[in-house]
């Protein structure tokens, strides 16, 4: 058996009633790339926020590796090296690029809870942020406020930082949304590129990406598990195409 | 530091020392610590955008907890100040624990109902003096050698100890730690993804705010040798609120600004009465309606607006390239 890196066990939560996940046992081998897809309103990102622990789960569990995580913050979560991404754009808006990048690094300082401190410190920090800009293509708006980029550039600006941790398991939520053709691309071959060495979850419309990217699909319907398997067998699956009422799988 | 930064120091110390010649020390020395006070709050307001409403409860504690020590304990004045500054930290803690995981409009309650406590101890506490309060506080010579005892040379001492506090606000704003509280207050859920345990963050932010609160009330007790109830009560707490919004919170200086404005209308329309009061809550009303900045927020984002359309007017006559620097934070 390969090793697994997210695992959960009867998953499910409800919402006054409502069960929007509803006993989901997923499994991600370590070292692969991971769709989750599905209608929307499947619970998709219901099921990240039960996995980054951002929701607690009416009942079930989750393991990160051989760690049950069940019971930890999200922040706690994040320090064992699995970080998301989410679904609506997260930057920290009121500070510059650059800015953003370099607070996902500073931890690595050890200097985070240190106010007697001038912060010319972080300027340490600089090159390293730079390269990981540099590697999205955006090195040249380093200086530029983070809530003046367009909405696809947070989008880039997000996925530089959460690369900053340089987490072991990646969970990204709709990476490509709203981005235009060419960081799509870009997206696409550097989720490839980080791929390698990293577990990744990933939920994801734009199929076509999904067919490339993925070595295993996930399809989520109503709260639970509808098919899993390669592409191929889940874009044959008779439920997975009746879901999609025959529109998009079909023709992908 | 730049050499205008260096020049503005020298300027403002130079402004410091000639001020008690100019202007009754007694005020000065009361402007400069509500000034730390109200700096001290807005660590937490402006720099983190929690609101505690019982602020007063540090600033109050801590001159009770400093008079007595130096009164009846017979320590000197700087003892008095560590342990009210300890008393009031260690309080922020408690505050802090308590309230840090409420929101908005609960943070706020649960710091009111907390220094209503407070209040009421120190209603109730023998060593408090009730209505009295503690009085006649000595102004015992510093570190046992400099003698504070006249106005003018209290009034240096005092003068460092609240720009020093002043200045630690600002270098904690701009601090390793100053970067990740801005982080939290942009966004807060994205912090904790990044690995930040939020809390904690907030927790010492409190506490220093707390614990710098304590540092101006302990102080004050040598300038009017009393520790009183009104220091304590609910009003204070709101006082600070109206000095930091009315100089501007998330303003570096702006809440110092607020708080000489504020205390300088107390003295100087003392004659007026309750007008002072009436007044007070004019000008609370037209900053929350018509100046949402303060004066000192709404001069800077006039001066950003100013360079704004200068840098516009630059690069359309010369199309020059932009430039890469920061702007500078602003002060
Ligand atoms: N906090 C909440 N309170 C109540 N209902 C919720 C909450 N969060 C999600 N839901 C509901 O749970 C269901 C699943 O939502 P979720 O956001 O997980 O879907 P999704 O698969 O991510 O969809 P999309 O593709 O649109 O992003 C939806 O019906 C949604 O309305
Ligand atoms: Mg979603």
């Amino acid at each position: 058996m390969a090793e697994v890196a997210i695992r959960t066990e009867n998953l499910s939560v409800s919402f006054a009633g409502f069960r929007a996940v509803d006993g989901v046992d997923l499994s991600v081998e370590a070292g692969t790339i991971h769709a989750l897809i599905g209608p929307n309103g499947a619970g998709k990102t219901t099921c990240f926020n039960l996995i980054t622990k951002f929701i607690r789960p009416s009942s079930g569990r989750i393991w990160l590796g051989e760690q049950d995580i069940t019971a930890l913050e999200p922040d706690a979560v994040a320090r064992l090296g699995m970080v998301r991404s989410f679904q609506i754009s997260a930057v920290f808006p009121g500070l510059s690029v650059l800015e953003n990048v370099r607070v996902a690094l500073q931890p690595t300082l050890g200097v985070t809870f240190q106010f007697w401190r001038s912060n010319r410190i972080l300027r340490r920090l600089d090159d390293q942020a730079m390269a990981l800009l540099d590697r999205v293509g955006m090195a040249a708006v380093a200086g530029e406020r983070a809530a003046d980029l367009s909405y696809g550039r947070k989008r880039v600006l997000e996925i530089a930082t959460t690369l900053a941790l340089d987490p072991s398991v990646l969970l990204l939520d709709e990476p490509m949304a709203g981005m235009g053709a060419e960081d799509v691309a870009m997206v696409a071959n550097l989720i490839r590129e980080v791929g390698r060495n990293r577990t990744i979850l990933m939920v994801e419309h734009n199929l076509s990406v999904v067919a490339d990217l993925s070595d295993r699909i996930t399809v989520l319907q109503r709260g639970q598990i509808l098919a899993e398997g390669s592409y191929a067998e889940v874009s044959s699956d008779r439920r997975v195409i009746e879901a999609y009422m025959g529109e998009e799988v079909t023709d992908a | 530091m730049s050499t205008r930064s260096v020049i503005v120091f020298l300027l403002v110390v130079a402004l410091l020392a000639a001020a008690p010649f100019v202007v009754y020390p007694v005020f000065l020395m009361k402007a400069l610590l509500f000034a730390l006070f109200a700096s001290a709050f807005n660590l937490l307001l402006g720099y983190v955008g929690l609101l505690s409403f019982g602020h007063a409860a540090f600033f109050g504690f801590a001159a009770y907890v400093s008079a007595h020590v130096v009164k009846v304990w017979e320590w000197g004045p700087e003892g008095g100040i560590v342990a009210g500054t300890a008393v009031a930290a260690a309080l922020g803690l408690v505050f802090g624990w308590l309230a840090i995981r409420r929101q908005g409009i609960y943070f706020a309650m649960v710091t009111l109902a907390l220094a209503q406590m407070v209040y009421f101890v120190s209603l109730q506490a023998s060593f408090t003096h009730g209505e009295d309060g503690i009085q006649a506080v000595p102004r015992r010579p510093l570190f046992g050698i400099v003698d504070i005892s006249d106005n003018l040379s209290l009034y240096f001492f005092v003068a460092v100890v609240a720009v020093a506090g002043m200045l630690l606000v600002r270098r904690a704003i701009h601090s390793p730690f100053g970067e990740v509280l801005r982080a939290i207050r942009e966004n807060e859920q994205r912090a904790r993804s990044l690995g930040f345990r939020v809390d904690r963050y907030k927790l010492l932010a409190f506490v220093l705010s707390a614990a710098l609160a304590g540092v101006a009330g302990s102080t004050k007790i040598l300038v009017f040798q009393l520790a009183s109830l009104s220091d304590v009560e609910w009003m204070m707490s709101g006082e600070v609120v109206l000095m930091a919004l009315i100089g501007g919170m998330g303003t570096v200086w702006g809440p110092a600004l607020g708080a000489v404005v504020i205390v300088a209308m107390q003295n100087y329309l003392a004659q007026f009465g309750a007008m002072v009061t009436i007044l007070q809550g004019i000008i609370f009303v037209a900053v929350v309606l018509l100046f949402r900045r303060g004066i000192v927020g709404e001069a800077l984002a006039f001066w950003e607006k100013r360079r704004k359309a200068g840098a516009a007017d630059d690069t359309a006559s010369a199309t020059l390239p932009e430039r890469q620097g920061k702007a500078a934070p602003g002060e």
